[in-house]
């Protein structure tokens, strides 16, 4: 049975954070680069530009992408045939965040409870999700999620006769409504189906498939071609490049889909800003 | 591109003529504050102690940047989402703030108070914090150290740029973009 020190895992989860805070992966610049070349507006280039130019400058002088260093979420799938040595899983990731985010500069955002709201002062805990899967490999996903997007997050229990265009609606409406907050260009990533809790983690899950991917399914390629075109397209209301007016305020969708109850027929919307943050690691 | 330069402490004159949508370069001095210190100023206010820094004709940033690293004035430091502070905007007001910088919409009260106070909104790049810590030449904390990043910081900047979201005519930038469409 193949064995890793959680250790490991604690030095894996330094090095991800450091890489998302940092720098912005290549295919969302590439995405950025070709949104900036389609504005016509002119305020909408110089928008695309100031962001382009911001990950130019983070990875340079090592400051991070956003100020807001995000809550760090954390994906691991775990392999059933492997075994984990040293100090318990939760607690050598949290190790990683409390390391990385001293080492690295990085702001702390993190209280320790919602209504009390003490800092923690060191970005601990994570939020972790885990899964366990075939084989006898570790790959950690860590996410860097922002407040602003966060908070526009939404869930709605739509009726299991509602057609596609009323769930449509519902999605452009929030992401119109949420405006400028979510700072857009966003990422827009859609749970359906599952149960409302199932809906709310594939939202989160749903941006993991990859910037620039096409959904595997083509009738769900097509639904978020829809989405897209509703959001960026002439005649809508998107608010556009950092809500500051333009044709992109979505850089991409993503649906995860899940099995359903008869009854129910859940949406859930997560709003990943253009500070796309994600790195992953296969241990 | 269209950039006005504009220098700190702003006037009354400046800000008559100012127009939602126009671009601007801020010169001088903005003091950062989010949710905590406003709430702290706020309770300074009614219990009547001193201000944590002179509030009359003062540009208040919602930010909260990230730590600066060493050999450097400023962390990343973009905005925060303003309407948070929407429910401290008159006590900031009445204390002689004349602008405030954020990020996305503020409540229509708070629209209408820009005007009755005569002061204006600024947007400026949210998610683009390593650019805008560039225009940041000076730090220096000055009040609530202890709420970290929530503290309020001193900023001396060169050519930060910002948007009029709301003049003191009750414009509005987001909403005149929306309806362009
Ligand atoms: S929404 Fe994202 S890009 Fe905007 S301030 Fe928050 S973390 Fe940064």
């Amino acid at each position: 049975m193949r064995v890793i020190d959680t250790k490991k895992i604690t030095s894996s989860i330094i090095t991800l954070i450091e890489r998302a805070s940092f720098e912005a992966p290549d295919e969302v610049l590439e995405r950025f680069t070709s949104l900036r070349d389609a504005e016509e507006d002119e305020t909408a280039r110089a928008t695309m530009e100031i962001i382009l130019e911001n990950a130019k400058i983070a990875r340079r002088e090592r400051l991070p992408l956003c100020q807001d260093c995000g809550s760090v979420v954390v994906f691991a799938e775990m392999g059933q045939d492997l075994r984990l040595e040293g100090a318990p899983f939760v607690e050598a990731v949290n190790e990683g965040i409390r390391k990385a985010y001293e080492m690295f500069y990085l702001r702390k955002s993190i209280v320790a409870d919602p209504l009390r709201r003490e800092n923690t002062g060191t970005n601990a805990p994570g939020f972790i999700h885990v899964d366990i899967i075939p084989g006898d490999v570790l790959t950690l996903t860590v996410m860097l999620k922002g407040g602003g997007s966060e908070n526009m997050s939404s869930l709605k229990m739509f009726n299991p006769t509602a057609s596609i265009d009323e769930i449509i609606d519902y999605i452009a409406a929030a992401v119109v409504d949420a405006g400028p907050n979510p700072c857009p260009p966003i990422f827009l990533s859609v749970g359906l189906g599952g149960t409302a809790d199932a809906a709310m983690l594939n939202a989160k899950k749903a941006v993991l498939r990859g910037i620039g991917t096409r959904h595997p399914d083509p009738f769900y390629a097509d639904l978020e071609d829809r989405i897209m075109e509703r959001l960026n397209g002439s005649g809508v209301s998107g608010p556009g490049p950092l809500g500051f007016g333009g044709k992109a305020t979505a850089a991409g969708v993503f649906v995860l889909t899940a099995p359903t109850h008869i009854a129910s027929l859940p949406v859930a919307l997560n709003m990943q800003c253009h500070s796309f943050r994600c790195e992953r690691e296969a241990l | 591109m269209n950039w006005k330069q504009l220098q700190t402490p702003l006037d009354d004159s400046a800000l008559e003529t100012m127009r939602a949508g126009e671009r601007y370069l801020i010169s001088g001095v903005l003091y950062t504050a989010r949710d905590r210190a406003h709430r702290r100023i706020a309770d300074i206010v009614e219990t009547g102690g001193p201000l944590p820094f002179d509030m009359k004709g003062a540009l208040i940033y919602y930010a909260g940047p990230s730590p600066a690293p060493p050999g450097k004035a400023a962390g990343s430091a973009g905005p925060t989402t303003s309407t948070r502070m929407d429910p401290f905007t008159e006590t900031m007001l009445r204390l002689g703030v004349k602008g405030f910088i954020g990020k996305g919409k503020r409540g229509t009260s708070v629209r209408s108070l820009l005007g009755e106070y005569r002061a204006v909104y600024f947007a400026t790049y949210g998610g683009a914090g390593a650019y805008l810590s560039t225009r940041i030449v000076a730090a220096e904390p000055v009040a609530f150290l202890d709420l970290g990043p929530e503290a309020v910081y001193r900023y001396e900047v060169r050519e930060f740029p910002v948007i009029v979201v709301n003049d003191i005519y009750n414009g509005d930038m987001y909403e005149s973009v929306l309806r362009r469409k």
